[in-house]
């Protein structure tokens, strides 16, 4: 069975902050990392060619040259062979526009399952996984947190929806994004990391993939950012304070009161 | 047709690398006293206004995907429904829809799709709503990403509204992602805040960055403009009977109705209290609830609230909780009207997780504890003896 799973750089967005003397970001010590829901997706992919004890798993990425950090580092996580999608012509994209340079790629690639991490911590999306499936013209199951068989043709999986969950039958190929209750990823091991070091990342640009070069990147985009800004911060609060805990619950309580909520 | 291009004048640049900072996708540089672009930009323009000297400024490519925006007319609101209850957000999202469209002077639609939504057809009449849409077939009874999408999409191609909006919940994620490629337009995921300009064109306003930053979002050329919606940031619309809206019931035709998943089994979650996402008030715990017994007493509060029980993700890696409660990076984003954390410190990926909570109470016992820099009230304290007092304040059992 041969797994693409579609990874992403990301900006470690917990330590992109706005300084709020001068309203911009700042991201000193902000690291690039593999967007951690698709550390989800890899582990997954790998888990399941250990247990069909053969396979192939691909790691996909569409980004900057720099990502190929990411698809070393998914390589030294147990993944046998890495593209990166890579051209000036991709970049500003939008989720249309990216999951179709995914999608095309994917075709090229002709592999049996997607697997891609529910969502990145930059876009919080969500939604190139679907699109890729849509042009790819396969099923899709999103939020998937296990998977309970896969073979020929089909997977067993359970997939979240907000109240529950439900158990799903899929055809194959398919598309599926996986959350973080799916696994547990593994560290990379000594000869992972020897592996990396040595793989040659294959890169395809627009031409390779044969995409329409006006329906990619930011020209390809139906979507435009306008603006971007700060989120208006609260300051920190009132600090409660009292001689005893039954003291500090009744002025709580009265503060939850007086939200006319309870 | 030229591509993007993010232009830095080398006469006004002083290199101060105020951009530098701005730039989230570390895609600026410093050459000698100059700023340079780098491969990794995106052309978002987040630098562009932190520029105090006007050195830089952005030149997007125009969109090849454009067509007659007139012929498109109306707002459109996905009635999202599970087992024919039709979900909260969608009446946020009525409320939200009808402003828009009586600022277009257009008509409001809901969309239902399902199997014997009669009842729910009707009972969205009693809100302000034109014309429901009700779309029945046995296929749709239960979600299903490709039937869902196929027959959404030759709505939206044969009817053409201007606006689509739908909750941003896992269905209408997952699957109006398939419908925007479908019908080549756009689609904003997560919106917070929805305005219109008077050409008509929908400012979509989003968190991203973990909520670090916000983001409005044009989709000028195609249409509909799409947006998914979070749930609890929208006031509910009320009803308003006797409007004379009318159903129109659709029948689809099979072709559209295939699906290559199949719904095994529903397992739907019994919690002693109610959804997460639903809540408008949270109770959550972490690690210095200490072991997963002491969650009765927040489940004990949450109950006498009305309200819900989250987890940190300390507790669901702890086996404390289930993943489904984890709020926070990993887990889910909630914004309640009231979010009350009980031992947990704060890490950030916790924080982008709750921080547009209306109201915020935190407990903990180290002051110095991060979550103190959100909370609106902040009490040093120890949990087991300040959630226990709460209890019996609120006239419960501790």
């Amino acid at each position: 069975m041969h797994i693409v799973v579609c990874i992403k750089q990301v900006p470690d967005t917990t330590n992109v902050r706005i300084n709020p003397k001068t309203n911009t970001l700042e991201r000193e010590g902000v690291e690039s990392i593999i967007n951690p829901f698709d550390t989800y997706a890899i582990e997954e992919g790998v888990r399941i060619r250990e247990r069909l004890g053969e396979g192939k798993v691909t790691v996909l990425s569409m980004g900057p040259p720099q990502a190929e950090a990411a698809l070393r580092e998914a390589i030294s996580l147990g993944a046998d062979e890495a593209v990166l999608l890579c051209s000036r012509a991709f970049a500003g994209g939008d989720t249309w526009s990216t999951s179709l340079v995914l999608a095309l790629a994917i075709k090229k690639l002709g592999p049996d399952l997607v697997l891609a991490g529910k969502q990145a911590i930059d876009g919080d999306t969500a939604q190139v996984g679907p699109g890729i499936s849509y042009h790819l013209d396969w099923p899709q199951a999103c939020y998937v947190s296990k998977i309970r068989e896969i073979g020929k043709g089909q997977a067993v999986v359970e997939s979240l929806l907000e109240n529950g969950k439900e158990v799903l039958a899929v055809e194959l190929p398919a598309v599926l994004t996986v959350v973080k209750e799916i696994n547990e990823p593994r560290l990379p091991s000594l000869k992972g990391k020897m592996r990396a070091k040595k793989a040659v990342i294959t890169t395809w640009n627009e031409t390779d993939i044969g995409a329409d070069p006006e329906l990619v990147g930011l020209k390809g985009s139906p979507t435009t950012v306008a603006r971007v800004f700060s989120p208006s911060r609260r300051g920190a609060g009132e600090m409660i304070k009292a001689e005893s805990a039954s003291e500090v619950a009744r002025l709580v309580v009265a503060k939850i009161k007086e939200l006319k909520i309870v | 047709m030229a591509d993007n291009e993010l232009k830095i004048d080398r006469e006004k640049c002083v290199g101060c690398q105020a951009c530098l900072k701005a730039c989230p996708f570390a895609a600026l540089r410093m050459e000698g006293r100059l700023a340079v672009v780098g491969e990794s930009c995106s052309f978002c323009g987040a630098c562009v206004p932190v520029c105090k000297f006007g050195a830089i400024t952005l030149v997007k490519a125009e969109a090849k995907l454009s067509l007659d925006l007139d012929l498109y007319h109306g707002v459109w609101v996905f009635g999202e429904q599970i087992e024919g209850v039709v979900q909260g957000v969608v009446y946020e999202l009525i409320g939200k829809g009808r402003e828009l469209a009586d600022k277009r002077g257009v008509p409001l639609s809901v969309l239902l799709l399902g199997h014997g939504l009669d009842a729910a057809a009707k009972d969205l009449l009693e809100y302000p709503v034109d014309l429901v849409l009700q779309v029945e077939a046995p296929e749709l009874s239960d979600y299903a990403p490709e039937p869902y999408a196929r027959v959404v999409a030759d709505l939206v191609q044969t009817r053409k509204p201007e606006i689509f909006l739908a909750g941003a919940t896992a269905i209408g994620r997952s699957f109006l992602a398939r419908v925007a490629v479908a019908v080549q337009t756009g689609l904003t995921a997560d919106c917070t805040s929805l305005d219109i300009t008077e050409e008509g064109l929908l400012l979509q306003t989003r968190p991203a960055f973990g909520g670090n930053i916000m983001a409005s979002i044009l989709c000028r050329g195609r249409r509909p403009q799409m947006s998914t919606v979070r749930h609890k940031v929208m006031p509910v619309a009320h009803r308003s009977p006797g409007r004379g809206g009318v159903i129109e019931v659709i029948k689809p035709s099979s072709t559209l109705l295939a699906s290559r998943t199949r719904r095994l089994e529903w397992l739907p979650e019994i919690t002693s209290t109610v959804n997460l996402v639903e809540a408008d008030i949270i109770v959550s715990g972490g690690r210095g609830l200490g072991k997963p017994e002491s969650f009765g007493m927040l489940e004990k509060l949450a109950k006498l609230l009305g309200g819900a029980v989250g987890s940190s993700r300390a507790a669901v890696d702890a086996g404390w909780m289930p993943y489904s409660h984890q709020v926070g990076q990993t887990g889910k984003t909630v914004q309640p009207k009231l979010y009350i954390a009980c031992g947990i410190s704060g890490a950030v990926q916790h924080l982008v997780g709750m921080q547009s909570s209306d109201r915020i109470i935190a407990i903990n016992k180290d002051h110095d504890a991060p979550i103190f820099g959100v909370a609106s009230y902040g009490i040093v304290g120890d949990v087991f003896e300040v959630v226990p007092a709460m209890i019996r304040e609120l006239g419960g059992e501790a």
